[in-house]
C-alpha cells in the first residue's frame, strides 16, 4: 500500500460517462513478481465483461484487488467514480480507512472457484447473513430476498439443506444467490465453473445467463469456457504478463484475433478441448 | 500384607466425597478460566500487532516450559512479597488457570488454522464485520477441530488437581494426606481417591466424544 499522499489522480470521477469500475495504472506487486503492470480498465455501467488469459497473467489478481482482498501498490482503482482503496485527504488521495473500505465494498460482490460457502450454515442461513447482519435488514425482509433468489437460481427446495449436502453445482448457485443478495453494483466471477463436473457447469453458466438478459448487472467474468465468454460477454479481454494485450467484441476477438498472443492462446485453448 | 479395613472404609468416605465436591469445583473453575483466557491467548496472537503477538507467543511458550507445580507455589509464596496476597483457592484457580490456558491457546491455534483461507475472504467479500467473522464464521468452524483436544485438557486439568494441596487447597489428595496423618492408615485413602479419580475420568472422556460428534451434527458440518 502506497502510504503517500497520491495528487496525479482525480478525488473523484465526474462527467456524464464515468465507468463503474476504472483501473487506473494499477500496479501489483509480490516482492518481485509484477502482476498487474500499470493496468488500466475501464467497464461501463451494466457491461458484462469477461477476462481470459493464461495462467498466471494475472486475471484473478484484478478481481481480488477489486473485491479488497489485495492491497494496491500504485495507481488508483475508482468504483462507480469514487476511489476504492483510497480517500480524499492531505490534498490529494490517502489510503482509505476501514470505515470507508467497508462502505466501498458494500458495492462488489464476488463468487469464488471453491464456492466458500459458510459450511455450518443453511442455504438461506447463507444468503441472509449478510443482509441481516451487514445490510441491517429485518429478518423477514431477509429471509424473502432470499428465498426470492434462491428461487431465481433454482434452489428454492434445498434452502435448508447445508452446503455439505448440496452438490458442486448447487453451491455455486447458492454462492451466487449469496452475493447478490447484498445487492453490489459489480459482480465477479472467478471461475466459477471450474471446479465443477462437466454435466453440472451448465446449470450455474444458464444462471450466469440470465443475470446478463435480465439485470443491469456490472459484471467482470473470469472464465476457461470460451464458448461460454463469446456468447455472454459485451468485451472480452485478453490478459497477458499483467497487462491487456488485446480487447474487443467477443465476436472480433474470437473471430479475428489481431495480436499474436491472442492468437496463439486462443489456438492453444481450442486444441485442448 | 493386605489389611485392608472396610469399617475404616466407609467411616472415611463421606469425608472424601465432600472433599471431591472441592476438586470438582476447583477442576470446573480451572477450566472455565483456562477456556476463555486460552481463546483470549490465541486471538492475541493473530491481531496485526506484531510487538503482542510476540509477546503472548513467548508468554505461552514460557507458561508450557515450566512445570504446574512452581507456578502455583509462584503465584502463592512469591505473590505476597509484591503485595498481592491471595487465598490459597484464588491463587491456585490463578495458577492452574493460566497453565491451561496456554495449552488451550495451542488447541484453539490449530482449531483456527484449520478453517480454509476461502472462510475468511467470502467474509469479507459480504463485509462482515471482523468480530462477525471470528465470532461467527471462523470460530464455529474452529470448534469442532478444537474439542478433542479441549476433552483432554479437561481430564487433564481434573487429573492436575491434586498439586493444589501442596497450598492447602481442601481437595481430594489434601484430604486424603489430612486422614492418613490423623489415622497413619495411607491404603484406604489412597486407594479410594484412585477409584474416585477413575470414575470421574473414564465417564468424562466418553462423554467428551459423544458431545464432539453431537457439536458436528449441531453444526450440520458431518
Ligand atoms: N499471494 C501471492 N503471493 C505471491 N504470488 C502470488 C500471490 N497470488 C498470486 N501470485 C502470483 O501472481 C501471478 C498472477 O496470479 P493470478 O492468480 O492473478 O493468475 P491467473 O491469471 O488468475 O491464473 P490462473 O489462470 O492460474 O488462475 C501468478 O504468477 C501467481 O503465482
Ligand atoms: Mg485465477
Amino acid at each position: 500500500m502506497t502510504k503517500e499522499t497520491l495528487s496525479d489522480f482525480p478525488l473523484e470521477l465526474e462527467g456524464a460517462d464515468v465507468p463503474m469500475v476504472r483501473f487506473s495504472k494499477v500496479t501489483k506487486r509480490y516482492g518481485d513478481l509484477t502482476v498487474l503492470d500499470s493496468l488500466d480498465l475501464d467497464v461501463a455501467e451494466g457491461e458484462m465483461v469477461t477476462i481470459i488469459g493464461p495462467s498466471g497473467s494475472g486475471k484473478t489478481t484484478v478481481l481480488r484487488m477489486l473485491m479488497t482482498l489485495e492491497t494496491i501498490n500504485e495507481g488508483v482503482i475508482y468504483v462507480d467514480g469514487k476511489p476504492l482503496t483510497h480517500m480524499p485527504g492531505n490534498g490529494g488521495l490517502v489510503p482509505a480507512d476501514n470505515r470507508y473500505l467497508r462502505k466501498m465494498r458494500a458495492n462488489i460482490g464476488m463468487c469464488f472457484q471453491h464456492f466458500n460457502l459458510f459450511p455450518h450454515m443453511t442455504a438461506i442461513e447463507n444468503c441472509m447473513e449478510g443482509p441481516v447482519h451487514v445490510l441491517g435488514l429485518p429478518k423477514r425482509e431477509a429471509r424473502e430476498r432470499s428465498e426470492e433468489l434462491l428461487e431465481m437460481v433454482g434452489m428454492a427446495d434445498k434452502r435448508d439443506q447445508h452446503p455439505s449436502r448440496l452438490s458442486g453445482g448447487q453451491q455455486q448457485r447458492v454462492a451466487i444467490a449469496r452475493a447478490l443478495a447484498m445487492r453490489p453494483k459489480v459482480m465477479l466471477f472467478d471461475e466459477v465453473t471450474s471446479a465443477l463436473d462437466p454435466e453440472v457447469i451448465g446449470e450455474v453458466t444458464n444462471v450466469i445467463r440470465r443475470l446478463v438478459a435480465e439485470h443491469n448487472l456490472t459484471m467482470l467474468m473470469v472464465t476457461h469456457q470460451m464458448g461460454f465468454a463469446k456468447d455472454i460477454s459485451d468485451r472480452v479481454c485478453f490478459f497477458f504478463g499483467g497487462r491487456i494485450e488485446e480487447q474487443g467484441k467477443p465476436e472480433d476477438l474470437f473471430g479475428n484475433p489481431q495480436r499474436e498472443r491472442t492468437q496463439q492462446f486462443l489456438s492453444a485453448v481450442k486444441e485442448a478441448s | 500384607m493386605f489389611d485392608w479395613r472396610w469399617d475404616f472404609t466407609f467411616e472415611i468416605l463421606p469425608r472424601l466425597l465432600l472433599a471431591t465436591v472441592n476438586t470438582l469445583m476447583a477442576a470446573g473453575a480451572g477450566y472455565a478460566i483456562a477456556v476463555v483466557l486460552g481463546l483470549v491467548l490465541a486471538l492475541a496472537q493473530r491481531t496485526p500487532y506484531r510487538a503482542l503477538t510476540y509477546a503472548v507467543r513467548e508468554l505461552v511458550e514460557f507458561i508450557r516450559s515450566t512445570p504446574l507445580v512452581l507456578q502455583i507455589f509462584f503465584v502463592f509464596y512469591v505473590g505476597p512479597q509484591f503485595g498481592i496476597r491471595l487465598a490459597p483457592w484464588t491463587a491456585g484457580m490463578i495458577a492452574i488457570g493460566l497453565h491451561y490456558a496456554a495449552y488451550l491457546s495451542e488447541v484453539y491455534r490449530g482449531g483456527l488454522e484449520s478453517v480454509p483461507k476461502g472462510q475468511w475472504e467470502a467474509s469479507l467479500a459480504l463485509n462482515l464485520s471482523p468480530a462477525r467473522t471470528y465470532f461467527r464464521i471462523i470460530i464455529p468452524q474452529a470448534l469442532p477441530p478444537s474439542l478433542a483436544g479441549m476433552g483432554n485438557y479437561l481430564v487433564g486439568i481434573f487429573k492436575d488437581t491434586p498439586m493444589l494441596s501442596v497450598i492447602g487447597v481442601a481437595e481430594l489428595m489434601h484430604t486424603a494426606n489430612a486422614i492418613g496423618s490423623e489415622s497413619y492408615r495411607f491404603l484406604e485413602p489412597y486407594t479410594l481417591v484412585g477409584v474416585i479419580f477413575l470414575a470421574i475420568s473414564l465417564p468424562t472422556a466418553a462423554l467428551i466424544r459423544v458431545f464432539e460428534a453431537w457439536v458436528r451434527r449441531q453444526l450440520g458440518m458431518s
